[in-house]
């Protein structure tokens, strides 16, 4: 016995309730600073996000000058680093393990959690789900504002005298804990804690928004398999934020405590300059616990929204529809299920019961078949499609193809053996820049070139897109291939230098190579930016639809008011990849077509679907019962 | 297997969803916070079998606590109900009986922690005593927390603006308050049973 109930009113509904009371004019305050309508808190997140990318990149290029051009004189950069270079130009050994710190630290959290999550989701949740706005305006401008004074936060503690954190973006205590163990661990790594609270804040207001909305607040008719492949990837991110970031407070609570107030949760038996430290019982692999406990699923709050933009583009522009809808979501799923059962891969080498261990393989092998899946399904999907390499495709691409190889490359990490051997390694720096940094990074452009159209109404300049893809994406691999060799041949990571041992110099011209593309990629995303800026001013007129989309956000006009639909919402009929359907007029039918104007390219059991239509939009509801 | 299809049309729309979205929210609020503790209690449980863990007995003051929450449920849950049935001024002394158990609650905990002093047990220390003080001032927080939204939700009811039709804020302040003496009565039994 089955039991259908559907719903097809469109004349009344609760998103009309709060219709009328958004329609406010402010003043410039309230529409672009303190907005609370998600397009406008997405554009700030997104702006922000770019902001700390750029940041970020020069600190990371910063560094790979030490280590691809040890012998430089740097002087000439003294009027930015001023006293963290060295009298003989060279950058201060402390100041480089800040600049790794900061780098993995603006990256991680607020370039591909807060920029990436933080743009999409607040701006294709309710434009896709069809909702006039988030479950709470007032709370989303909050997650904003939080996120912007975390960012005020952090970037006031790269200009403090004694640095910023210095302990690595993992803090690992005692390192982190203690104020004498390095000098970035003082007031650099209180303002890192801080700052890292208040983003904690800021994520958890933004995943409650994000699921309540999608919950609900969709539209008529959109059931949860008639949702595009991103709100399904933005709603397990936000599942995994809600799950994961209270882990990571509660950590940084314990080390606030063990830093400011004397307790003994991470530390004991320190000794510093012949003299014990009162702390006693402490336990640094419990921070190390607690901080995977949240660090790992952040991997996958970092990929998952990157996945699910991808999927999207991917289809769009084969102009087929999704191979597998249900089996991407089931994989999106299962990794966001895995992900909270692996944390300890992180940790093989910290004295583990190797019998632990070999669990802790096991289930980390285990996610390379979703991810396979996943890698599978995006092939298939463009297996014999009518591609278009927009730039927005072209990235979706880079992305599988980095998901791959850096994915390969986790299956043997993923290996308690082989991990003593390669942990803390370039190996590891090899695969999780590309795997999770790189993917995550071009799913971030790509999403930026694919929706621009729909935040400024105006397109990017496609050949400089081009342009950036390709250098950017010869120049990942340029940068991050070699590193692989560079693991294997034993380098660890976070090293200021290595030409003080003869043995170790013998990697000199591949991180001279890595270094120059590190430069030339970085260069890349200026043209970016400048493409980015220059169109929204001046970029060629977008249509309303510019890439025939299926999606309900294409629905709106150019450039979409605050409510998002100026008449009613559009009623959902269809899943979202209807593309080349075989007797279909065009060569996509938008969501809300619904079937009965269709007949051409009905299937037989689309057909049926038609009676419980509502006629001429009017509020009836059909119960079908079938026994 | 012969399918019979019936159809019949209802002319009252039902809505996708029947969760309140604010309601809904709470409830996502609530996981988060169960995680913290949930974190915190496990790092309780992986430092604990390292061993050097100092043993002490929890502050008598906690049964009563403990007693005093529960009490503060059963009148929140009456203020609830009252707030169904439209009847007001039990709905405002019952918000204000929970309000003051609260506090009550409060007051007992911070005696408990100097229970815990006069046995020298200090948050600087063996972890075992530091734990105690983070589970218990954290939670104290917490309820904190939940007497704002009890004020709150008072002045809404002297304002005569709680009633069988507007029972969301009510409802979500009844969620958090049972949720907050339910991790209080886990936090306590975790306690009692890992030492």
């Amino acid at each position: 016995m089955a039991t259908i109930d559907i719903h097809p009113h469109s004349a009344v509904d609760h998103h009309d309730e709060h219709d009328h009371g958004h329609e406010h004019h402010g003043n410039f305050w309230t529409t672009y600073v303190f907005s609370e309508d998600h397009k406008v808190i997405a554009k700030q997140f997104l702006i922000t996000g770019m902001a700390w990318a750029l940041i970020g990149g020069i600190l990371s290029v910063l560094f790979r000058l030490q280590l691809g051009f040890p012998d430089a004189n740097l002087s000439w950069l003294k009027p930015i680093l001023g006293g963290w270079l060295t009298p003989e130009g060279k950058i201060d050994p402390e100041f480089y393990l800040a600049l790794v710190t900061m780098h993995g630290t603006i990256m991680v959290f607020f370039v591909l959690t807060a920029g990436l999550s933080g743009t999409f989701s607040n701006f294709l949740i309710p434009l896709q789900v069809g909702a006039r706005d988030m479950a709470s305006g007032f709370m989303n401008m909050l997650s904003y504002w939080f996120f912007f004074a975390s960012s005020a936060v952090m970037f006031t503690s790269l200009f403090i005298s004694t640095g910023p954190a210095a302990g690595g973006w993992v803090i690992y205590p005692p390192l982190s804990a203690l104020p004498q163990a390095i000098s970035g661990s003082g007031l650099g790594m209180t303002l890192w804690l801080v700052s890292m609270a208040l983003f904690i804040v800021s994520s958890l207001l933004g995943s409650i928004n994000y699921i309540t909305t999608i919950i609900n607040l969709r539209t008529v008719g959109m059931s949860f398999t008639k949702l595009p492949l991103t709100i399904w990837a933005f709603f397990l991110t936000a599942v995994i934020g809600i799950l994961s970031f209270p882990v990571l407070f509660g950590a940084a609570l314990l080390l606030i405590f063990d830093r400011s107030f004397g307790t003994s949760f991470y530390l004991s038996d320190i000794y510093i300059g012949g003299e014990a430290l009162p702390n006693q019982g402490g336990s640094p692999i419990l921070f190390q616990h607690l901080f995977w406990f949240l660090g790992h699923p952040e991997v996958y709050i970092v990929l998952l929204p990157a996945l699910g933009i991808t999927s999207e583009i991917i289809a769009t522009n084969s102009r087929k529809p999704i191979f597998g809808y249900k089996a991407m979501v089931g994989s999106m799923l299962f990794i966001a299920i895995l992900s909270f059962v692996v944390w300890a891969h992180h940790m093989f080498v910290t004295g583990m019961n190797p019998f632990l261990g070999s669990i802790f393989t096991l289930l980390t092998l285990i996610i390379a078949v979703p991810s396979a899946v996943k890698i599978f399904n995006y092939v298939t999907t463009m297996w014999k499609g009518n591609i278009i390499f927009t730039p927005a495709m072209l990235f979706s691409i880079g992305l599988v193809s980095f998901f791959l190889t850096g994915g390969i490359t986790g299956v043997f990490l993923g290996n308690s053996a082989i991990d003593i051997q390669l942990h803390d390694t370039y190996f590891v720096v090899a695969h999780f820049h590309l795997v999770m940094g790189s993917a995550s990074f071009f799913g971030m452009v790509a999403g930026i070139y694919h929706w621009f159209p729909k935040m400024f109404g105006r397109m990017l300049n496609e050949k400089l897109g081009y342009i950036h893809f390709w250098v950017t994406f010869v120049g990942v691999y340029l940068v991050f291939f070699p590193m692989h060799y560079i693991g294997i041949a034993g380098f660890p990571r976070r090293y200021y230098s290595w030409t003080n041992f003869e043995t170790f110099s013998g990697f000199a011209d591949l991180n001279f190579l890595v270094t120059v593309a590190a430069i030339v990629t970085l260069a890349a995303q200026l043209l970016f930016v400048f493409n980015f800026i220059y169109s929204i001013f001046r970029g060629r007129m977008a249509s309303a639809n510019p890439w025939n989309s299926t999606t309900l956000e294409w629905t709106t006009p150019r450039l979409p008011q605050h409510g998002n639909w100026p008449g009613e919402i559009p009623t959902v009929y269809r899943w979202p990849y209807d593309y080349s359907k075989p007797g279909a007029k065009d060569d996509y039918i938008p969501q809300h077509i619904p079937y009965s104007e269709t007949p051409e390219s009905n299937l037989p059991h689309e057909n049926e679907l038609i009676k419980l239509e509502g006629v001429g939009g009017s509020a009836i509801v059909v119960e079908e019962k079938k026994h | 297997m012969e399918e019979i299809v019936d159809l019949r049309i209802v002319e009252e729309p039902k809505k996708p969803m029947a969760m309140h979205p604010k309601k809904f929210g709470m409830w996502l609020f609530l996981a988060s916070v169960m995680m913290l503790f949930m974190s915190l209690t496990s790092a309780y449980i992986v430092r604990q079998a390292e061993g050097n863990w100092v043993f002490f007995e929890l502050p008598s003051l906690f049964y009563l606590t403990s007693i005093i929450i529960i009490g503060s449920s059963v009148s929140m849950q009456w203020a609830f109900f009252a707030a169904k049935k439209d009847n007001q001024e039990m709905t405002k002394t019952m918000v204000l009986i929970t309000t003051i158990l609260g506090l009550l609650f409060l007051i007992g905990q911070f005696f408990g922690w100097k229970q815990l002093v006069a046995g020298s047990i200090y948050l600087v220390g063996n972890p075992s005593g530091s734990f105690l003080y983070i589970l218990t001032g954290l939670h104290a927080l917490h309820i904190i927390s939940a007497i704002v939204f009890l004020l709150i939700v008072l002045i809404s009811a002297f304002k005569g603006r709680i009633h069988s039709k507007n029972m969301a804020q009510v409802e979500m302040c009844t969620t958090y308050w049972h949720f907050l003496g339910g991790l209080w009565l886990y936090l306590f039994i975790f306690l009692l049973l890992y030492r």
